[in-house]
Parts: C-alpha cells; structure tokens; sequence
C-alpha cells in the first residue's frame, strides 16, 4: 500500500512541524478562549449593572454599553480570517510599516472574536439566573458587586461551561484562518509539507485527523470537568437532629 | 411605649400608573410581632420589599429608628443587614451549602472573620435545627429545610428585626409546622417581626398586632383578638368569613 506509506512517511519526516504546528495551535486557541471569556466576564457584568444615581457615572455607562454592543456587532458580523487581515495590516499601515509579531497577533485576534461570542453567553447567563439569587443577596445587605462575585458569577460559569467548552473547540478549528498573516499554526505548517512533499490530499487527511484528535480529546476533558463541578449528589448529615450531644463536625468545601 | 423600630408613614407606592400602596401608615415597636393578612394582589408583598428596599417608594417615609432610610445619605448594606428578610422561595444561594450560605453575608457585609462568621453561622443553623446539614446545598433540602436555612442565613446577621414574605405558602403541609415552630419561638425570644402570613392561627397565636390590607390600603388594624372575633370594617370580614370557609379545619 504506496498510500499508507506516503501517510506515515509523511508524519515521520515532518513531525516535529506538525509538533509545532499542533503547539500554537492549542497556545492561540487556549488563551483565546480564556482572554474572550474574561473579555466576555467584564462585558457582561458591566451591561447588566444597575444604572447609577449618580446622573455623570449614568452617561458613562450608557456610552460603554452602547462601545460594547457595537463590539459584539462587528465581531460577531464579520469573518475572523478578515478581521486577522485587517488587524494586522492596519497595525502596519498605522505604524508605516512596523508588523506585530505572529504568535501574540493570531492570540489577540482570537481574543477579541472569541470576546464578541463570550459577550453575549455571559450575558444570557446572567439573565437567565433567578431574580431571587439577587434579592436574597441584597437583603442581607450585600451590594452588587459583592453579589456578583459570590453569587451570580459562580452560578454563571457553571451555566456556560459547555458553551465555554465549544467556543475552545470552534477556537481549535478556527487558528486555522490565521495562516493568511503568516502565523505559523498546525494548518500553516500543512501548507509547507504540502509544498516540499507534493502530496496534498495525503498532507490534508494527516492534519484533518490531528485536528480530530485534538478537538475529540479537549470535549471529552471539558465534559469530565463539567461531571466533576458537579460534584455528589449526596451530602453527609452530621450527628443527629434529635440527639443533642452529637458531635457536629464542619468540613468545608473546597 | 417602647420605641418604634420601623414607621412608615403617608408610603405610596405606583407601578407605572398601578397605584399598589397608598398612604400606609404603620409601625413596629421594639419586640412586637405585626402579623399582615389580606387577599393576594393587596399590596402586602409590595409593602414589605418596600420596607427592605427591594422596592423604592414612590413618595412617604419609612423611618427606622426615627431616620428616614429613603433618603440619598443612607447606607443601603448596614441597613439591610439590619432589617433582613425571609421569602416564600426562600432564595437561597444556590451555589453554596446551607453553612455557606449563613457565612457569606456574615463576610461580605459584616466584615466578620471566617471563623468568627463560621461559629455564629453555627450557632443560628442549630437555632432552627439544621445543623446536621450545613453541608447540604439547597437543592438536596425539602421546602421546610430550605427555609429553616434562609432564617437562620438572616439571623446570622444578627438583626434588629426581620420581615416575612408568606414564608410557608411555598411549602407542603406537613412542612408549614416547622418553620411556624421556629418563627414563634423567635417570637418567644423578642425579636421584631413583621409577618405577612396566611396562617390565621398563627397570626393569631403570636402577633402582638395584626393588619389586614386590601387594594393597597391598610383596611383595619388591631389586636389580634379584635381582628379575628370582632372585626370592624366589612371587607375584614368579609375575608374572614370567606378564608375560614376555605381552610375549615387548619383554624
Ligand atoms: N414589579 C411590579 N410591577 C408592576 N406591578 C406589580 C409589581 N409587583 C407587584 N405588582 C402589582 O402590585 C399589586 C400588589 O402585589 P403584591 O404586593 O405582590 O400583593 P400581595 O403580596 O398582597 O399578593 C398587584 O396588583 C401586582 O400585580
Ligand atoms: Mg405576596
């Protein structure tokens, strides 16, 4: 079998660019994912924070409401591939010519897209948390923020891990596009085996196969972590309600 | 007469062009229990959020301790944490375990230490006999649990007085006991209770006045005596007469 043989000759001679490739792949998308996310945290909780009294402190956040949405607008409107183009091209027409380098490019350009996406799922997952979390927070006297930090946000990413989870895997797939400024990731490095072996559609079944592997692996992962989250089901009962003198112990939680 | 620990006085309260209070007049002395009946739809929700500030009055005052808490000058926190409130959903957190969820404000607002705020979490969830299940979250706990666990998360605050919401009406009978048990024995204890309730017996029982709401104005106000044997105003008894038609037996 040549074809089998060309297949395995070619992850043979070229695996350490494959390597490489697989590495920024998974650097771009892993800190895309986590930078939108965070991207996604503060945006969302700033669009869903009460309007100040104070009439200043109102207008400026009326503005930032209105600069985010407009954000999530043009993120969510236009192709990542074009946005690499135009990120990176017009940080060197702005400069005269000076280029940002590759890597930290095709991380900020995952950054702010995946941060588009991230935007409005932390958004619906604060929406969609009962109203009653909230007042059972501010009768005892907690503010907002503290509201937010203890109670909302915790509830939230548990909510949104499997659209977190699918953001990274569309983030996986999606570097791909990152080859058209130059970044060197798993589909770039495709372009030069290609070249040097002449054998496309055996270079493409290869790296097709490790994107496979890779976004296969990180979902089962993220769903393991997701059971895990999850914790027992059940939960001890110390001493006992009708014996006093029962010892009660107090584990806490992690 | 000993001092009056919240007052409202001339509170209006509009939804849009709804009026759902108008000019409530009422106060709270230091260790009485004000138990609230009325139809549903009367205002007696409405009233007590607006007492908490869940809901901004339209217009009138509401005066704890004489100061009036509408005002721009007030901190919000402190005074929540002094007057707190219990729920027909309970809202508990429900992120955390039943000993979390009476620490968590204990921290954040109060400035507690953990442990400190861990002893006295203790201490309140054995008050309501929950101390076998500090390690529960709320969605493994029955209705009566779960609201034996949200007075205790309000009295960890340690408050001056506490408001309840119908705190038995999302329970199934042989629940409501539990908690009623607990609510006199607060009662029994001084604390400043005000109770919107639709158990007749209790607010019978245990009150020290009793106000009976109806389209957002306060109809009648009394002891509960008079209230319930000899009441004045015809919608009182009219609500009376029809509630005790429908809960034959439970009085
Ligand atoms: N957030 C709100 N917006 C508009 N109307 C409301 C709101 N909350 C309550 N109402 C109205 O106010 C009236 C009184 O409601 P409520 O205080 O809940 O009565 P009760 O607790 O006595 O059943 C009702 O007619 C209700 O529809
Ligand atoms: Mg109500």
């Amino acid at each position: 079998m040549s074809f089998l043989n060309d297949v395995v000759n070619i992850v043979i001679k070229y695996y350490p660019n494959l390597l490489d490739g697989v590495g920024n792949t998974m650097l771009i998308a892993l800190i895309g994912t986590v930078a939108g996310l965070v991207i996604g945290l503060l945006t969302g909780v700033v669009r869903t924070a009460p309007l100040s009294k104070n009439a200043v402190l109102r207008v400026l956040h009326k503005i930032l409401n209105a600069v985010i949405a407009v954000y999530v607008e043009i993120f969510r409107g236009t192709p990542m591939m074009v946005q690499a183009m135009v990120i990176y091209w017009g940080y060197a027409f702005a400069t005269g010519g000076s280029t940002l380098p590759l890597i930290p490019s095709g991380i900020l350009i995952v950054s702010i897209n995946t941060g588009a996406y991230m935007a409005e799922i932390v958004r619906g997952g604060i929406i969609s948390i009962d109203k009653g979390q909230f007042e059972g927070a501010m009768s005892i006297g907690m503010t907002h923020s503290q509201t937010m930090l203890k109670v909302i946000i915790p509830q939230v990413m548990r909510n949104i891990l499997p659209s977190v989870s699918n953001e990274f895997v569309i983030n996986i797939k999606d570097t791909s596009v990152l080859n058209v400024i130059g970044v060197t990731e798993l589909y770039y490095f495709a372009g030069i085996i290609k070249r040097q072996s002449f054998e496309t559609f055996q270079t493409y079944l290869v790296v097709c196969v490790i994107y496979f592997i890779l976004t296969f692996t990180v979902t089962r992962l993220l769903r393991w972590v997701e059971r895990k989250l999850d914790g027992n089901d059940s939960y001890v009962i110390f001493g006992s309600q009708s014996d006093s003198a029962a010892e009660i112990r107090i584990s806490r939680e992690a | 007469m000993s001092e009056k620990v919240i007052e409202l006085v001339h509170l209006q309260k509009q939804f849009g062009e709804n009026t759902v209070l108008r000019d409530i007049n009422l106060s709270v002395s230091k260790g009485e229990v004000l138990s609230i009946i009325g139809a549903s739809g009367s205002g007696k929700s409405t009233m007590l959020r607006c007492i908490n500030l869940l809901e901004t009055p339209t217009s009138g005052q509401i005066l704890y301790h004489g100061k009036d808490i509408t005002g721009h000058d007030m901190n919000l926190s402190q005074y929540r944490a002094k007057v707190g409130m219990v729920f027909q959903s309970f809202n508990l957190f429900s992120n955390m375990t039943a000993l979390n969820n009476c620490i968590t404000g204990q921290v954040s607002v109060l400035k507690r230490s953990r442990e400190e705020a861990e002893a006295i979490a203790m201490k309140y969830l054995e008050r309501v006999g929950m101390a076998p299940y500090i390690n529960a979250r709320p969605s493994q706990l029955s209705g009566g649990q779960k609201q034996r666990v949200a007075i205790a998360r309000a009295l960890a605050m340690e408050p001056e007085a506490l408001l309840f919401d119908e705190p038995t009406s999302a329970l199934d009978p042989q629940m409501v006991g539990e908690v009623l048990d607990v609510m006199r024995s607060l009662a029994e204890d001084g604390l400043t209770m005000i109770v919107v309730t639709h158990e007749m017996a209790f607010a019978r029982d245990v009150s020290s006045n009793v106000v009976f709401m109806s389209g957002g104005v306060i109809c009648e106000e009394g002891k509960p005596h008079d209230i319930f044997e000899n009441p004045q105003n015809p919608k009182t008894r009219e609500f009376l007469t029809r509630f005790l038609d429908s809960h034959r037996g439970n009085y």
